[in-house]
């Protein structure tokens, strides 16, 4: 805990408040300014020959047609990158046993799955790289891939990696109690269920994009880099390409959506920074469609084989699963791929009072494309399985889903407190959150209606779920294990001479609005109207070092780091001011944009009068008197390893049991995020969130046939949500602002998506249990719930 | 995802069109909205792009006695606009707030949907429902086929490379023919899971899309409709040529036809565009 806790004593003009972010204007009048827009001096193209072939030795690579096509400067293979680049192994010192291979930027001597990048071409445009591309002969090997997960670890199953024994990656067990005693306990109800959680990735506007420049003379290279972590990628790319950290510049602009997919060590990206270093010239790569389908980072996909005990009180007594996921033949650099299994083992369950627990998960390779984070890493599965668990065993034992929870969640009053995991929670409100959802959604008046739908032969369904959800995390989830990432952030705020203030931060903004809630914090802490605060993010060489955009931690500490460096600015300014004015420091405050009394808010000086006068005219200052104008914070959790929060969410669907289709009709969202620094904005992340959950839930799936290549690879085919199906999502917050901060905001981008699944399913569910039918599938499409009815 | 290089041609004449179609290896721009994503991920690699669009009279809707004629040209907007889809062709008028979206509906023709034959469109399965005939020329000369003879696999279609569809001849219902249209797609504007046009007047006519490679009549179901037996015609729906797709195995296509053959019979009706 630290930080001034006054600075909510008074009201202020902005934090809390729906303020309209500034960026929309000008991105909506086309003045965004993304990687592709770049154009630079003597700027080359490439293009990627990707593997056709899930598993393929490459036996020769003939690229003599290609070399001599006009406009063609370079191609480069797997070999002749492996020359410059370091390779990467994706594992992390604190997931014990995970393992991984050494990747290379492009594959040598071996592809391991379709998409994967084996030659480079660079040329003038990337028309021609294309062209150039499709001359080139790589003699491919056939091997037998590994695509069923459930077959991955089978004695017959190919080793993907000869270093390896089996294709298993990591594997942990998390046990709590006596799950055994619990479950055969008298008057225990066990319930076991297959859940099943198809692969997803995060679908972003603007692809992945790289624009890198190398500069010879000085031995440095700007990356500009459409994603969430700048300081990690500097770290990367200097490890990997032999330069020196500070050699290298990384800057995100306009950042067209991240959602987890834009924070990864990608080969074409390393390739792009590695073939500008070799050239000297600046090279573009921007991923189109069917390259993000087949290489931006995939996730979930899990089965899980679960069970719950409840009494016939309605207590539970335990939760016990076996995870399996397959993740693409390497773990991910340097996040790695295996942090997804353990957030489901860390999470499922997290809300309730759970004395006996246990869980393993396994992640094995597979000859699938890469899997890491993608937005609410892990939790759409981990809630789902307990919920879905929850409900099930609701119905077993006759209770109402609300009355289970109440059993069972943790009470309002219980913080801090452990959970069987080992999960320190403080600061939650699962009752508070669960009440408000109630009553926003009407649940008895739903109840009537949807029983008042039965009787018209109408097929409704009520779906609850409580979340926690991990945000805020402190330097235990990676910077622990040995990963270049940051878990602190850090915030310069400066007065100008205009009286204006310039702040840079190292959270980055994705779209997300993080620009907008920095300058509300500054211009609400400090004292100035907003308009006069300007927002620089996303450059490692201008703005503070830091971790960037990931598990929900952009407000809860690159806020809190703003919040500290706004207030510690205008300590300084008012001892200035009491100078210049010949009063006291205490007595003075500042107030859109004036130093004023404190108390009668008279005004003495403008902020500006008071730059210049600094600024222009220091003679006119005590020569003992050394003013400082410009304020820089840091920030980090210390007290937990991770401040979680939570939130309750509901879903009413309408199940067509003739054709299968889901109808949603109403989605509420109730989320505690501690304090809420811009509704609109918090809200929208929220809605945002459920609609990508939506996807998960319904739409999203990439589908691999039996020898590994991947079905849809297009947004005709990769179905994403769209706004004709999307419901009404009403949104409340419950605010327990976290005790670690003086800002006291915890995260909230992710929480939609890791909620809305569950949800949706315990819905599907509710309106299907008169027919004796269930899915435990995601997405549940047509398909799946006509044959659940026993239909198809 | 850059088109492969090609030649530019922007004829103003019919006859110019042909003739750079008689030269061999080109593709007609019509709307451009599957042509051009096909171009860009070089499954289409047509060496001359002949542009359609300068090209007077090739777009309208004309009244022509007993039959409608549509220009090959025809935006989906300006179908969605017209009086005479309205009165004469209310199937097209159905099917039309179904087909894709807005902005793909102000440039995507008629004619384009036609030659391109995707097996879950709905205008080939709409013009065998209404018996249409499909004008086609080249520099050889003009002929029609029934659009029942044109569709004939996969985007593969009666159309030699050569030839120009020109015109798509709709003869108006008989009146007190029953019309109806109901598809189901997983989110609006895609291509659908499964599909049904129907016509029940003087001829019953009954065509599926989205549930095999090609739009397909359903004699069976047509000699039930012509009773009125919506069971029977269900039933009579086994022996069609059910096509799977990654979402949708055959069973749970031959399930949905006979769903939505329900459903558009239900909310058939006679006249002019009901819905
Ligand atoms: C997001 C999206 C959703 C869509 N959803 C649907 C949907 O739900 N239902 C549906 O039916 N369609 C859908 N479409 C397809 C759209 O309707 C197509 O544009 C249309 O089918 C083709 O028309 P076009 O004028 O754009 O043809 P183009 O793309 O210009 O051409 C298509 C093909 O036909 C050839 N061609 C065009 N005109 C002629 C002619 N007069 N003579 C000979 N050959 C010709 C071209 O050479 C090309 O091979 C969708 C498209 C998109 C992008």
């Amino acid at each position: 805990m630290s930080g001034p806790r006054t600075i909510f004593d008074k009201p202020n003009r902005y934090i809390g408040q729906p303020e309209v972010r500034r960026d929309a204007k000008r991105l909506l009048h086309g003045r965004g300014q993304y990687v592709d827009d770049l154009a630079l001096p003597r700027m080359l193209h490439a293009a990627f020959v990707r593997s056709p072939y899930a598993h393929a030795k490459i036996l020769s690579i003939d690229v003599d047609e290609a070399r001599v096509l006009p406009g063609v400067v370079a191609i480069y293979s797997g070999a002749d990158l492996a020359e410059s680049v370091e390779p990467y192994v994706g594992v992390l010192s604190h997931m014990v046993g995970l393992r991984s291979a050494p990747q290379h930027p492009l594959a040598v001597d071996t592809a391991r799955w379709q998409g994967e990048p084996v030659v480079m071409v660079v040329a003038q445009s990337r028309a021609e790289a294309e062209d150039a591309a499709e001359l080139i002969e790589v003699d491919f090997d056939p091997l037998p891939p590994v695509v069923d997960v459930e077959r991955a670890l089978d004695q017959d199953t190919p080793v993907i990696h000869d270093q390896f024994d089996s294709n298993l990656a990591w594997e942990r067990t998390v046990e709590a109690g006596d799950i055994d005693a619990a479950f055969a306990a008298d008057g225990v109800t066990v319930i076991d269920k297959r859940f099943t959680f198809g692969r997803h990735t995060g679908v972003t506007l603007e692809p992945r994009a790289a624009v890198a420049e190398f500069d010879p003379s000085t031995d440095r290279l700007t990356f500009h880099y459409s994603g969430q972590a700048p300081h990690m990628m500097q770290f990367i790319f200097a490890k990997h390409l032999g330069l020196r950290e500070d050699n290298v510049r990384v800057i995100s602009r306009d950042v067209g959506g991240s959602f987890g997919i834009k924070i990864h060590t990608y080969g074409d990206e390393v390739a792009t920074a590695a073939a500008a270093k070799l050239l000297g010239r600046p090279v573009k790569f921007i991923a189109d469609r069917m390259e993000s389908f087949t290489t931006d980072i995939h996730a979930r996909d899990h089965i899980i084989d679960a069970k719950i005990g409840v009494t016939e009180e309605g207590k539970i007594v335990g939760i016990e699963f076996d995870d399996l996921t397959g993740i693409g033949p390497f773990s991910m650099y340097p996040r790695t791929s295996a942090i997804e299994a353990n957030q489901i083992l860390n999470l499922t369950g997290a809300p309730y009072a759970i004395e006996n627990y246990r869980a393993t998960s396994r992640v094995v390779f597979m000859n699938k494309n890469m899997m890491c984070q993608y937005r609410a890493v892990g939790h759409p599965v981990a809630m789902a399985v307990a919920d879905g668990l929850v409900e099930a065993a609701a119905a077993a034992i006759g209770m109402d889903p609300v009355e289970i929870r109440r059993k069972n969640l943790l009470a309002d009053d219980c913080y801090p407190t452990v959970t069987a995991t080992g999960m320190k929670l403080d600061d939650l409100s699962h009752h508070a959150c669960l009440t408000k959802l109630i009553e926003t959604m009407d649940y008895d008046a739903l109840r009537a209606d949807q029983a008042a739908a039965r009787k018209r032969g109408v097929h409704r369904g009520i779906g609850l779920i409580s979340m926690v959800e991990v945000t805020n995390p402190s330097p235990m989830f990676y910077g622990i294990g040995g990963a270049p990432i940051a878990s602190q952030d850090g915030a310069t705020v400066r007065l100008d001479a205009g009286g204006g203030l310039h702040v840079s931060s190292s959270i980055t903004e994705q779209g997300q609005g993080t620009n907008a809630i920095l300058a509300q914090i500054a211009a609400g802490v400090f004292g100035v109207d907003l308009d006069r605060v300007r927002v620089t993010t996303g450059d490692t060489e201008t703005t503070p070092y830091g971790g960037g955009t990931w598990a929900s931690r952009g407000a809860g500490i690159g806020g809190e780091a703003m919040l500290q460096a706004a207030h510690a600015l205008k300590d300084q300014v008012l001892e200035v001011a009491a100078v210049i004015l010949q009063g006291k420091a205490e007595a003075l405050d500042i107030v859109a944009g004036k130093v004023v009394d404190a108390t009668g808010g008279a005004e003495r000086i403008t902020l500006s009068d008071l730059a210049r006068t600094v600024y222009y005219r220091g003679n006119e200052l005590p020569a003992d008197l050394e003013p400082e104008l410009v304020a820089t914070r840091h920030y980090r959790v210390t007290d937990f390893p991770f401040v979680f929060t939570n939130g309750a969410m509901a879903a009413y669907v309408e199940v067509d049991t003739e054709t299968g289709f889901t109808k949603i009709l109403n989605f509420w969202a109730v989320e505690d995020c501690g304090r809420v620094i811009n509704p609109a904005l918090v809200d929208e992340q929220i809605r945002g969130g459920v609609v990508q959950g939506i996807g998960g839930a319904l739409y999203e799936e990439v589908i691999y046939d039996e020898d590994g290549q991947q079905l849809n690879t297009s947004m005709a085919d990769y179905l994403v949500p769209m706004a004709a199906e999307m419901p009404d999502i009403v949104v409340k917050h419950v605010e327990t602002p976290t005790k670690t901060s003086a800002l006291g905001a915890k995260g909230a981008g992710e929480a939609g998506t890791g909620g809305a699944p569950g949800a949706l399913m315990n819905a599907i569910n509710d309106a299907l249990r008169p027919m004796g039918a269930e899915v435990t599938q995601m997405p549940m499409t047509p398909q799946r719930v006509l044959r659940a009815l026993g239909v198809v | 995802m850059k088109a492969p290089d090609f030649r530019y041609e922007r004829p103003t004449d019919v006859e110019a069109a042909l003739a750079l179609l008689a030269d061999g290896d080109a593709a007609v721009l019509a709307g451009g909205q599957s042509l051009m994503p096909m171009m860009n991920f070089r499954l289409a690699r047509p060496q001359v792009l002949v542009d359609l669009n300068r090209i007077d009279g090739l777009a309208g809707i004309a009244e022509d006695g007993e039959a409608l004629r549509i220009g090959a040209m025809t935006r989906y907007a300006d179908l969605a606009g017209s009086d005479l889809i309205a009165t004469y062709a209310p199937l097209i008028a159905r099917a039309l707030p179904h087909i894709a979206h807005p902005a793909i509906r102000n440039r995507g023709t008629i004619g384009g949907s036609v030659a391109l034959a995707d097996p879950a469109a709905e205008m080939p399965a709409l013009l065998m429902a209404m018996g249409a005939q499909i004008a086609l020329r080249s520099t050889s000369g003009m002929r029609e086929v029934a659009a029942d003879d044109f569709f004939l696999g996969l985007y593969e279609t009666a159309r030699a490379e050569d030839e120009l569809v020109t015109e798509i001849i709709v003869p108006k219902p008989a009146p007190g023919t029953r019309h109806g249209f109901y598809e189901l797609a997983r989110r609006h504007g895609d291509y659908a899971m499964a599909g049904v046009a129907l016509a029940v007047g003087e001829a019953v006519r009954v065509a599926f899309f989205a549930v095999s490679d090609h739009a397909l009549r359903a004699p069976e179901a047509e000699a039930a409709l012509a009773s009125g037996d919506i069971d029977a015609a269900a039933a009579g729906l086994e022996g069609l040529d059910f096509h799977a797709d990654p979402n949708a195995d055959v069973a749970t296509k031959k399930h949905l036809a006979g769903v939505v053959l329900r459903r558009a019979w239900a909310g058939s009706s006679t006249g002019g565009n009901t819905a």
